[in-house]
């Protein structure tokens, strides 16, 4: 299978072995990580459950090519056409795409802005995104950051199921609950280590586990003293856990004596049964050689309950009882490492200390300390930019003329004084205002009114806009958020200074100039009653990409003018 | 800050606050004569104190090189002064008006020919705000607040900033700026101001009938608008000046740190100093102003 067939040839990928799939019947992928020792496999799998496996040159054409298959997936089998031969930029986590992939779905807008641009190539993927930061963090924060912690109730200690009708009992073990046993008792889970697969298999490991469990419920110190001695295995269940005990002993030491000051071995206590408490004040000299097999209820509870404070080492995602197994002491051994050099203890108890006062998983996102800021959405001003329209006629008549004044200072203000003067003088003029001029200003004026209130509507906070059909509404917002999502990206690529720039402006003018045949489109679409708004909506649309192209088309021909030599046209 | 609705008194009753030109370059070129237009606007005063025993009227007078009160219905001084002609309190105002432009004269000095001569709007248009702010502070009840604004002097780009955040924190605290220009062009000014803070602009077109333009739309008080029509203006002239040599641009560069607006690229921004050896901050970008606009 070649690499470059796939590529370009999404519907029909062909190879030396005729492999034909379209993209409708795949339905995930998995690929290899990057960094791991094993070669670049991009697999999809397909709806029949079988899979193709793609072996890749190397890890950044894998990464274009599941960005691709990522987002062929999102559309949820839309077929797309040429695929946009990716840049090989940021390289984006899954997380990263699956956020995006989210925001699409959630946002129509958004999806349809994203479906016109950046699969069509005029925008790449980062461009796009790129002033969408803030979207993406808020809603990364909401992704809730906190791990599930173990359950209050003891699951370790399960019930069996029986058969009414046979002496056998069944015990259902998941990895849930064979990660708390682990967690809970160290010297079964080194055991288990050290036993399976080598010594027994799983199903006599975990029969001989129970066995013990029952042996300590039934609280027959002397019978399980006597299976002990019989068989060794079954002795490591029904000893105490030595590794809890030395654990115990080392958590003493290391307590700060300056909070503490009573801590002292005594206060070993926590594995001993009877919370090390003797009855009537004295040793029982018969039970001694038996009290290594003998449990508590408050000792497990109290185990328990430590464990569950802990927290959750490992993330229980496991199938198998081998692949928690080995979790569990993975992440033993590095907490281990970490917490062992005793001349540090010191730094590494502040450090704790330092890091309990904040929980961290608990804050929310760290965003700005500043305001931040509120930029209108541009579609808000849509209908009032007909003004600029109106204006430029009225500029180029003379709309920056100052006042024209020959009289110098003095004179002018005389001449408002004697008004004033005049006026103290006459009094009002009678009538103030000549009853014709009042009517026809009146006339003038509910004219005007009602014009506005049939054109634009009763409501004085309706728009233009809320009168046309509502897909002529929405194709119009539609093009003019995509205008000024172009205008966005063109106006920042200037002054060009390399090539990637140059060649972006190319393919943003050229999309730009595939707007005006849809606007067209629209004013031959629109009901004759509408037509006159419409066609006072187009032109401030018509005028900001008319001012963009210009800007392109002289900055070409400079461009031209003074760098003939250089083919590539840079700056 | 808007005030808690038990101050204020019944729905109909208003404050306003008037902001009138007294520009004398503008006045001695516009076509409607001083005196006339202070015959309509005196008459519109006693209309607006009529309608409504509650009612208040403030004039502010936005001069050439200086703004200041020139009356206050509330105020007891009118009484002062008499004169047999006109009503009484029309003859304070126009005594008062008179003692503003003596000082107003006395405090110009010799500029250069070429600067557009335009009135002290943001100075007058603080003022108001200042006095409506004294007035929801005052502790008793109080009207509604409105400014009304005469204007015809054409708009100074150097005063953007200072309008602008006027403005702005008229808008934040619920007061529309009614606008009503009589000069001979368009200000974008008056149009942003009518329009961010909800007032009703208008520029009449006959001026013969400033009167009647006078009582129809800017007699209004705020409550009846939400069921009288007034109109409404086709667009808005949203363009803004730059901060460097106070033109109008639509076109222009943006601070990405504290969004000042310029016409030619800088490598330093000028309010925020930006830039500081880190190219992110204070970099400058293309940005059509035409399409983005500030609000708090």
């Amino acid at each position: 299978m070649t690499l470059e067939k796939i590529l370009f040839q999404p519907h029909n990928p062909k190879s030396a072995g005729k492999l034909d799939v379209e993209f409708r019947y795949i339905k995930g992928q998995k690929h290899t990580k990057e960094g791991s020792n094993k070669p670049p496999w991009l697999n999809l799998t397909n709806n029949q459950n079988g899979s193709f496996i793609f072996e890749f040159e190397n890890y950044s054409d894998l990464q274009d090519c599941r960005d691709f298959v990522g987002k062929v997936l999102a559309k949820s089998g839309e077929v797309s056409e040429k695929p946009t031969v990716a840049h090989p930029d940021v390289q984006l986590s899954a997380a990263e795409m699956e956020l995006r992939i989210k925001l699409l779905q959630e946002d129509s807008e958004l999806q349809k802005l994203h479906k016109q641009f950046v699969l069509s190539g005029v925008l790449t993927e980062a461009e796009f995104w790129a002033t969408r930061k803030k979207l993406l963090d808020r809603e990364a924060s909401k992704k809730i950051k906190q791990r599930l912690g173990f359950k209050s109730a003891m699951v370790s200690d399960i019930k069996p199921s029986t058969d009414g009708r046979t002496n056998k009992v069944t015990f259902n073990l998941t990895p849930e609950i064979i990660l708390q046993i682990f967690a809970e008792k160290p010297a079964v889970h080194r055991a288990f280590l050290s036993y399976v697969p080598n010594k027994m298999s799983e199903r006599n490991f975990w029969t001989k586990y129970f066995r013990a469990e029952y042996l300590h419920s039934t609280k027959n110190s002397i019978a399980a003293a006597a299976e002990a001695a019989e068989d060794e295995e079954l002795a490591v269940f029904l000893k105490q856990d030595d590794i809890l005990a030395s654990e115990a002993r080392k958590k003493i030491r290391r307590v700060d004596p300056t909070l503490d000051m009573e801590a002292d071995e005594g206060d070993d206590y926590t594995h001993l049964p009877d919370h090390g408490i003797f009855r009537d004040g004295s040793k029982e000299m018969t039970e001694s050689q038996n009290e290594l097999y003998k449990r508590t209820l408050s000792q497990d509870i109290n185990r328990h309950a430590a464990v569950v404070l802990e927290g959750r080492a490992v993330d229980a995602e496991f199938e198998d009882t081998k692949a928690v197994a080995e979790a569990l002491a993975q992440s033993k051994r590095e907490s281990s490492n970490k917490g062992e050099p005793d001349g540090d203890t010191n730094r590494e108890r502040l450090d704790r200390l330092s890091r309990m006062t904040e929980i961290e998983d608990l804050q929310g996102s760290n965003n700005l300390p500043l305001a931040p800021l509120c930029i209108k959405d541009p579609r808000d001003y849509f209908d009032s930019q007909q003004a600029n329209a109106l204006r430029t006629s009225r500029d180029a008549l003379g709309g920056t003329e100052q006042i024209k004044c020959s009289l110098s200072i003095p004179e002018v203000y005389s001449s408002l004084r004697e008004s004033i003067s005049s006026i103290k003088a006459m009094g009002w003029k009678e009538p103030i205002v000549k009853p014709e001029a009042a009517h026809q200003v009146f006339d003038a004026l509910t004219n005007s009114i009602s014009n506005t209130k049939h054109n634009i509507g009763k409501n004085p906070q309706e728009s233009v806009l809320d009168r046309l059909p509502r897909k002529t509404k929405e194709e119009l917002l539609h093009i003019w958020t995509s205008i000024l999502e172009l205008l966005k990206h063109f106006w920042a690529s200037y002054p060009i200074t390399t090539s990637y720039l140059y060649a972006k402006v190319n393919r943003l003018k050229d999309a730009m100039s595939n707007i005006y045949p849809q606007l067209e489109e629209i004013k031959g679409s629109v009901p004759s009653e509408f037509r006159h708004q419409v066609s006072l909506l187009v032109p401030p649309m018509h005028q900001a990409l008319d001012a963009a192209i210009q800007h392109y088309e002289a900055s070409m021909q400079k461009r031209s003018t003074q760098s003939g030599e250089k083919p590539n046209g840079y700056v | 800050m808007a005030s808690a609705p038990s101050k204020l008194y019944a729905d109909d009753v208003n404050l306003v606050v008037v902001l009138l030109d007294t520009n004398p370059f503008f006045w001695s070129s516009s076509s409607l004569s001083f005196s006339q237009s202070l015959s309509h606007v005196l008459a519109f005063f006693n209309a607006i104190l009529t309608l409504n025993q509650l009612n208040q009227v403030v004039v502010i007078a936005t001069g050439y090189n200086s703004c200041d009160y020139i009356f206050d219905s509330a105020s007891d001084l009118n009484r002062s002064y008499e004169n047999g002609r006109m009503p009484v309190m029309s003859s304070s105002l126009l005594q008062k008006l008179e003692e503003f432009l003596i000082k107003d004269e006395q405090l110009s000095k010799e500029e250069p020919d070429g600067r557009i001569k335009s009135s002290l709007f943001s100075g007058s248009l603080s003022m108001a705000l200042c006095h409506i702010q004294r007035v929801f502070r005052s502790g008793a009840l109080h009207p509604h607040p409105r400014i009304l604004c005469l204007q015809g002097s054409p708009d100074g780009p150097e005063q953007y900033v200072a309008i602008m955040n006027a403005i702005f924190s008229a808008q934040r605290s619920e007061v529309p700026i009614d606008s009503c220009y009589i000069g001979a062009q368009n200000s974008a000014f008056l149009q942003q101001a009518s329009y961010i803070t909800g007032g009703v602009h208008h520029k009449p077109q006959n001026l013969d009938g400033l009167f009647q333009y006078l009582m129809t739309i800017f007699a209004t008080d705020l409550h009846s608008r939400s069921f009288i029509h007034l109109p409404k203006p086709v667009g808005v002239d949203f363009r803004a000046s730059c901060f460097c040599h106070k033109n109008t641009i639509d076109m222009g560069y943006i601070c990405c740190v504290c969004l000042s607006i310029f016409c030619k690229q800088h490598k330093k921004c000028s309010t925020c100093g930006g830039c500081a050896g880190q190219k992110k901050r204070g970099q400058m970008c293309d940005c059509r102003l035409e399409i983005l606009h500030l609000s708090p």
